[in-house]
């Protein structure tokens, strides 16, 4: 009783938030409803049994993605009355493009109501008893090893390339040497004077 | 306690029922402990500035947390004219919220835990990341400049100290072979036994390859919780009061009780991923007669003190310097350890070597 009360909690939640992520007039809400979605999409992973899924997509997706992408609408300064300019223009790009969707899922439909493809039975199916971590890393880094690696590898060729791309030296930056400021003692900084009174205190050559 | 409740309300809503109470009985006394540790964290600091610190509310001003809940319950609640209304009032639900959700998984003893799941550390690195949003929401809300620069600092710092976290995490994950906390708290059980006669300590952070990153985790937690000296979120000679600055009343309430649960809770995490949990520090039969809760609470009163004794003796960061410790010295650092530890691990636990 309480899955499916919780099935069709997280479901609703999610299809409306996505909907209001469309909906809403101002792009920070949008991002947040986006938010929204992707949290409740980690609530049906959850009972789906494959809470691994579930809390890599609250770490990485909301706790990481989302963030940035809200710091850059934030920053953005919009003009809603532009964004909506484009409206008719987009209009049979995005119609083709939901037509695309729809009609991929009714064949996905038709094709579950078919019969399945028993893709499953290829891998050796885990015992039940295995967390789904365990599974994951289980065939991750035995079977897909190679493919595990170039993903990796791949990711880390975009993440240089975004740097060197974006990077640019810029001179006539005075630059920290925080190891020379952590180095520096009191002896080096203090000096304790007795001032004698009626009498400018002596700098010691520092120019003001 | 659940089986005694289903037998009057039936499986499902007895079960319901039953984790209701569990929950409040986190919860609530959670939320004292939260009072009384802000009037220590007033004491401690008081005492280490030769002040007296709170003194007149009730005996020795126990009550002064109280008193100013009552003050802060019956103010105004102001919402700035130019505030996005909504978000405004979110922002310190969310924070007070999420602060309260990470408890559901800690072990206060062997089996007395909430939810005893096997993704216990991966749910509070989740329910952490969701912290920022409490944070820049109020920010942005506010409509304000320095809420926001605020909020933009305490959003940078809190991902890029989570990234040095979960690096720590992942070393205590592998030699301990799971994410589950009490499995955690068990496989610091009895190190060096062999050696000292049977007597061996109890913690990962006697573990000379996870020493270092106990430390790394303490000073994370502080920069996590933007605590002193990591404080510059609330730095109040730059930003007035940080993020909550124009919060009043209860809304204003919610994020420090949000705040201090937060660190409470980090101190529960040193305790549990580096220092035993709810074991005695010694495996020594005799302590185990003290129940494992008082030991998990010495612990988190422990680290509570050092949190304010470095909150009352170190002065703050600069923000570069800041940012420098946690990608530049925190996450190689980390990366390095997590090489180390699996490495190790492959050559003595899963015989790589031979």
């Amino acid at each position: 009783m309480i899955q499916v009360f919780a099935f069709y909690l997280f479901a609703t939640i999610v299809v409306a938030s996505a909907a209001m992520v469309i909906f809403a007039r101002n792009p920070v809400h949008s991002v947040l409803w986006l938010i929204l979605a992707f949290f409740n999409a980690a609530g049906l992973m959850v009972l789906l049994s494959a809470e691994f899924v579930a809390m890599l997509l609250v770490i990485v997706y909301v706790g990481a993605v989302a963030v940035l992408f809200l710091f850059v609408v934030m920053m953005l300064d919009i003009d809603f009355a532009q964004l909506r300019a484009g409206f008719v223009s987009y209009f049979p790009l995005g119609g083709a493009i939901a037509m695309v969707l729809l009609v991929e899922l009714i064949l996905g439909i038709g094709a579950w109501q078919a019969g399945s493809l028993n893709l499953a039975q290829r891998t050796a199916p885990l015992p039940e008893a295995t967390p789904n971590i365990e599974a994951i890393g289980q065939l991750l880094y035995t079977r897909y090893i190679f493919l595990f690696e170039a993903a990796g590898l791949i990711l880390l060729v975009a993440m240089i390339g975004a740097i060197v791309l974006t990077h640019r030296a810029r001179g006539g930056t005075r630059p920290q040497n925080i190891d020379k400021q952590n180095r520096r003692r009191p002896e080096e900084a203090v000096r304790n004077v007795n001032q004698p009174v009626g009498q400018g205190v002596d700098l010691g050559g520092v120019e003001l | 306690m659940t089986s005694f409740i289903q037998s009057y309300l039936g499986t499902g809503f007895g079960w319901f029922v039953a984790h209701l109470v569990y929950i409040l009985l986190i919860a609530l006394p959670l939320m004292l402990a939260v009072a009384m540790i802000i009037y220590a964290d007033r004491k401690i600091w008081a005492a280490m500035a030769l002040r007296r610190g709170p003194n007149v509310v009730g005996p020795l001003g126990l009550l002064q947390s109280f008193a100013d809940g009552l003050k802060v319950f019956l103010q105004e609640t102001i919402i700035p004219s130019a505030a996005n209304k909504g978000l405004f009032l979110l922002a310190p639900i969310i924070t007070f919220t999420v602060a309260l959700m990470a408890w559901a998984v800690i072990p206060f003893d062997a089996g007395l835990v909430l939810a005893d799941i096997n993704v216990g550390l991966l749910y509070i690195l989740a329910i952490s990341s969701l912290g920022v949003y409490g944070v820049i929401i109020s920010g942005w809300a506010s409509n304000s400049k320095y809420p926001f620069f605020s909020a933009m600092r305490a959003s940078a710092q809190m991902i890029s100290y989570e990234v040095s976290i979960g690096f720590v995490l992942i070393s205590v994950i592998l030699w301990s072979g799971s994410f589950n906390l009490s499995t955690i708290v068990m496989t610091q059980k009895g190190y060096y036994g062999d050696w000292l006669g049977g007597l061996g300590l109890n913690g990962h952070a006697f573990n000379p390859l996870l020493f270092p990153m106990a430390i790394v985790f303490f000073i994370s937690a502080l920069a996590e919780t933007a605590r002193a000296p990591f404080d510059l979120t609330e730095a109040e000679s730059e930003l007035v009061a940080g993020y909550q600055t124009e919060y009043s009343s209860m809304s204003f309430a919610l994020f420090w009780l949000g705040e201090y649960a937060n660190v409470i809770l980090m101190c529960a995490l040193n305790a549990i991923l580096f220092w035993g949990g709810y074991l005695p520090p010694i495996d020594w039969a005799p302590l185990y007669y003290v129940p494992g809760i008082i030991w998990l609470f010495a612990k988190i009163l422990f680290f509570f003190f050092v949190f304010s004794w470095v909150k009352a003796t170190v002065p703050r960061y600069r923000y570069d310097q800041l940012m420098r410790l946690g990608w530049k010295i925190f996450l190689p650092l980390s990366l390095f350890f997590v090489f180390l530890v699996s490495g190790f691990l492959m050559l003595t636990r899963y015989g790589a070597a031979g």
